[in-house]
């Protein structure tokens, strides 16, 4: 539109379970690296899926100042992952924040303005710690063995810390963000599956365009690798159960049987900033975010639409907002789940906006190597479109040499292809309702 | 110029009822929607009341429709019922030139309550070794249970972005739709992000709100734990009393408030008579601490600033503010400083009243349904009381128009949310004058 302000990426930060920081994840990916292993977390030999793609060990400490370690007990997992992710975005955007600074890491003053800092995260629906809770809900049982409300509520919730439900809430992510980077701008969390992360993003760059904010910290994550979490999905046939002796093959998007997905943990935070600052103070430009589209599958709020038409609305909606054409595509970012009814779809929406550009094209999809988390998932592929369009290189897909040749999606076979690639479109879409939004990123040029 | 954002229609459901006029009459009426709670057995509770939404069947909105949504969660179900309404009242039902991809959803949704029985079956099992003796979780015992009686539907659910998934199939909206969950602020945040959607192009008519129903034995907990309610139990429909110096913390409220926005020429070229106008949002972070508001209210100054640049107003055109007046001490005592701060002298002589006081808060919910109050003081030329005013709080000393509406102009009005950890919303809404 026009008017509006130009937006371009500068920093990247991701935690993923093949590497932290943007420069692991991206050698891990080229390498092939699967991140896909028995479950570590918790005893899971009862569940049908005993595989999950789990974060190497990360120390919340290094990406905090000192002091706001306390506040460390009062993060859950996903609050934890969105810390750790916002601290590389920042430092890799060369941003001097609040946190910076209380680290040491850099002198004051901060490089940019805190009222003009803003933050859109996704998140999913943060589970409660279990075993916590249920020691808690135990005490409340009544001679027959059966649960009561009234020894609930005289004494056994008094067995949960005062502030249990702070953990939980959703936009705690954010909050926690905010407060570490002091973000005192437009602050807000999307809350819709596994589309939280574009959706963020896009709503980060409208918020940049219009003029709200300068900068943004955008993106999301999440961890399903948790009891709850993990069955939830079981129950409605998204995970991959007969993956638990092959975990490395387990995940396979697009293949014509694919069996289900694998939970995960991680996320990306990517730092968005209005060109004309990023280039006021030199900043590294990975790319320019130039379009931004979003659907919705009003056919069912449990199953994908089969015709594909939301993701091909999504798209088409982003490249019109980029004023291009699927001929200027040169790498899709596939979301491919490996749950085949997703995938066949998704593959279908492509079709109808790619034509004959299909077999130009590239494609990746990296769900095979790192399975998926929920909320952070898009933001890992968005930033692998920005590493892939940084790098001029077409990073492998694992597990996709199975991948149904009728889907037309081109991968890059074992080992990465250099390509020239000037334009890149992400899409991804929510497994459990209906939500569906794509990105577009071009090569920055004046 | 821009494209400007018109009020064509709205529908909420309430714990003061499911119909707009008869729930702004009970309002005027300082009437209020608190009860001991019968959702599930609270009487040992902290808290053993709420603001319950009563006697509400979604067929009686949606006809044979509702069976397509039979699994729908409470939080889904409210959504569904306010947007019928909404829909309707904008008549748009009529209009089948409609184009469903410039039809967008914009929610500050809950998430979905929990199935607490089968839940707490399968934390005990966990909990429980072979001769019923306590042990810690073990995951093995928890997840033999778990599976067997957790259900998919249910679970499913709970996620927060089901309620806009049923809205969608359900008005064949194909456009953007996106879910906020900022807490206490998101329907206010939908709100106002949801203008911008239209005003940039991205939608022509967008169904914006919030549903949430937090009055679930967790949802209880959590907010006890906090010490967030108040325990007023033997005199319970005087114990959401925002700004009285005997509050004692918020009441829990459940229900939807859902509007339709439209693009201004979209509304006339329907033939549609819009009432109000959405003029400005403005959104900020404290930045400051998960558990206090800034004591100053840099946050909440902020974002009703950000709103009034936005709408380009001046503080002496807001003849009425909807207050986010939740009845906790440190609340009410910070939004009074923080309006104070931004208002200077004028901040005395604007009326400021929180629907709180009688509907509970309905979290999530909230700015969606205080948003509608406010659309309606304009139409009406009325504001509503805060109820339960008896004791001035010296530390809360604007005028809460209290325990009586008031007839007054009110073309301009304010309304804000404020959410835990420190999320401030403000949206500005004016009379639509063509």
């Amino acid at each position: 539109m026009t008017g509006e302000r130009r937006v371009v990426i500068t920093g990247l930060g991701l935690a993923t379970p093949i590497g932290i920081g943007a420069d692991a994840y991206w050698e891990a990916l080229l390498s092939r690296r699967c991140g896909v292993a028995a479950i570590r977390a918790f005893d899971a030999s009862a569940l049908p899926c005993r595989i999950a793609a789990e974060l190497p060990e990360f120390s919340l400490g290094d990406t905090i100042p000192k002091a706001y370690r306390k506040a460390a007990k009062v993060m859950s997992r996903d609050t934890q992952i969105a810390v750790v992710c916002a601290y590389h975005a920042v430092r890799d955007a060369g941003l001097v924040t609040s946190c910076m600074i209380g680290r040491g890491e850099a002198p004051g003053p901060p490089n940019l303005d805190p009222a003009r800092f803003g933050a859109n995260i996704g998140a999913g629906l943060v589970c409660a710690d279990l075993p916590e809770l249920a020691a808690a809900l135990n005490t409340a049982v009544d001679e027959r063995g059966k649960f009561s409300h009234d020894l609930w509520g005289s004494v056994g919730m008094g067995n949960l810390t005062p502030l249990w439900l702070l953990k939980f809430l959703p936009n705690m992510l954010a909050c926690h963000v905010t407060i570490v980077h002091d973000a005192q701008a437009n602050s807000n969390t999307i809350t819709c599956g596994e589309a939280s992360s574009h959706l963020a993003i896009g709503e980060a760059y409208r918020t940049i365009a219009r003029g709200s904010a300068d900068v943004c910290i955008c993106g999301g994550a999440e961890s399903k690798v948790n009891p709850m979490a993990l069955t939830r999905p079981l129950l409605y046939g998204r995970l991959s159960t007969k993956g638990n002796d092959d975990p490395s093959r387990a995940c396979r998007p697009f293949a014509a049987d694919a069996p289900g997905t694998v939970a995960s943990e991680g996320g990306g935070l990517v730092i968005l900033e209005a060109l004309d600052r990023a280039k006021a103070r030199g900043a590294r430009i990975y790319g320019e975010l130039v379009g931004f589209g979003a659907s919705t599958n009003t056919t069912s709020w449990s199953a994908p639409d089969p015709t594909g038409a939301p993701v091909a609305l999504a798209v088409n909606h982003a490249l019109r907002d980029a004023r291009l054409t699927a001929q200027n595509i040169d790498l899709m970012v596939a979301f491919g789940s490996g749950v085949d009814a997703f995938d066949a779809c998704e593959a279908a929406g492509w079709k109808t906006v790619m034509g004959d550009r299909m077999a130009q094209s590239h494609a990746v999809a990296v769900k095979g190597a790192i399975g998926v988390n929920g909320a952070g998932s898009g933001a890992i592929d968005f930033a692998t479109g920005v590493l892939s369009l940084h790098h001029q290189t077409v990073p492998p897909s694992l597990n996709t040499e199975s991948a149904a040749t009728c889907t037309g999606l081109r991968f890059a076979p074992k080992d990465p292809l250099d390509a020239r690639i000037d334009t890149v479109a992400s899409v991804a879409y929510s497994l459990v309702g209906s939500q569906v939004a794509a990105l577009v990123v071009r090569r920055y040029r004046e | 110029m821009s494209r400007r954002v018109v009020i064509s229609g709205m529908g909420w459901i309430t714990p003061l009822g499911h119909d707009i006029e008869g729930v702004w009459k009970k309002l005027l009426a300082g009437e209020s929607g608190v009860s001991p709670t019968e959702i599930f057995d609270a009487k040992r509770y902290p808290t053993s009341f709420s603001a319950q939404v009563k006697g509400f069947d979604l067929a009686a909105f949606l006809g044979s429709d509702a069976a397509r949504h039979a699994g729908a969660s409470r939080n889904a179900a409210f959504a569904l019922a306010a947007a019928q309404m909404a829909w309707s009242q904008a008549g748009l039902q009529r209009h089948d030139s409609l184009d469903p991809a410039r039809v967008g959803i914009y929610l500050g949704g809950g998430e979905g309550p929990i199935d607490f029985e089968p839940f707490v079956e399968a934390a005990i099992a966990g909990c429980r070794d072979d001769e019923g003796g306590g042990i810690p979780l073990d995951t093995v015992r928890w997840a033999a249970r778990a599976m067997n009686v957790l259900d998919a539907v249910r679970e499913l659910e709970q996620d927060p972005n089901l309620a806009a998934s049923h809205l969608a199939v359900q008005f064949n909206a194909q456009g953007p739709s996106l879910n906020t969950l900022t807490a206490c602020a998101a329907s206010t945040q939908a709100i106002g992000e949801a203008a911008h959607m239209i005003r940039r192009g991205d939608a022509d008519v967008v169904i914006a709100g919030g549903t949430h129903s937090m009055i679930h034995p967790l949802g209880v907990t959590g907010f006890s734990r906090l010490t967030a309610l108040s325990t007023r139990n033997n005199e319970c429909i005087r114990a959401s009393r925002p700004f009285d110096r005997q509050r004692d913390g918020f009441v829990l409220g459940e229900g939807a408030g859902m509007i339709i926005l439209e693009v201004l020429e979209h509304a006339q070229a329907r033939g549609a008579n819009p009432s109000c106008e959405i003029l400005g949002y403005g959104s900020t972070a404290d930045a400051f601490r998960i558990t206090d508001i800034h004591e100053e209210g840099r946050g909440a100054v902020a974002a009703m600033r950000m709103a009034l640049e936005a709408a380009g107003v001046a503080v002496s055109d807001i003849d009425y503010i909807s207050a986010h007046g939740t009845g906790t001490q440190e609340n009410d005592k910070i939004e009074t400083l923080a309006i104070r701060r931004l208002f200077g002298p004028r901040a005395k002589s604007v009326p400021i009243s929180s629907v709180k006081s009688m509907l509970g808060h309905l979290i999530a919910a909230a700015g969606a349904v205080e948003f509608i109050t406010c659309v309606l003081a304009i139409r009406d030329q009325v504001v509503p009381p805060t109820i339960n005013y008896d004791s001035p709080d010296p530390a809360c000393d604007l005028d809460y128009v209290p325990n009586q509406a008031r007839r007054a102009p009110v073309r301009t009005a304010m309304s804000n949310s404020f959410g835990f950890g420190g999320q401030n919303d403000t949206v500005v809404v004016r009379r639509f004058d063509a």
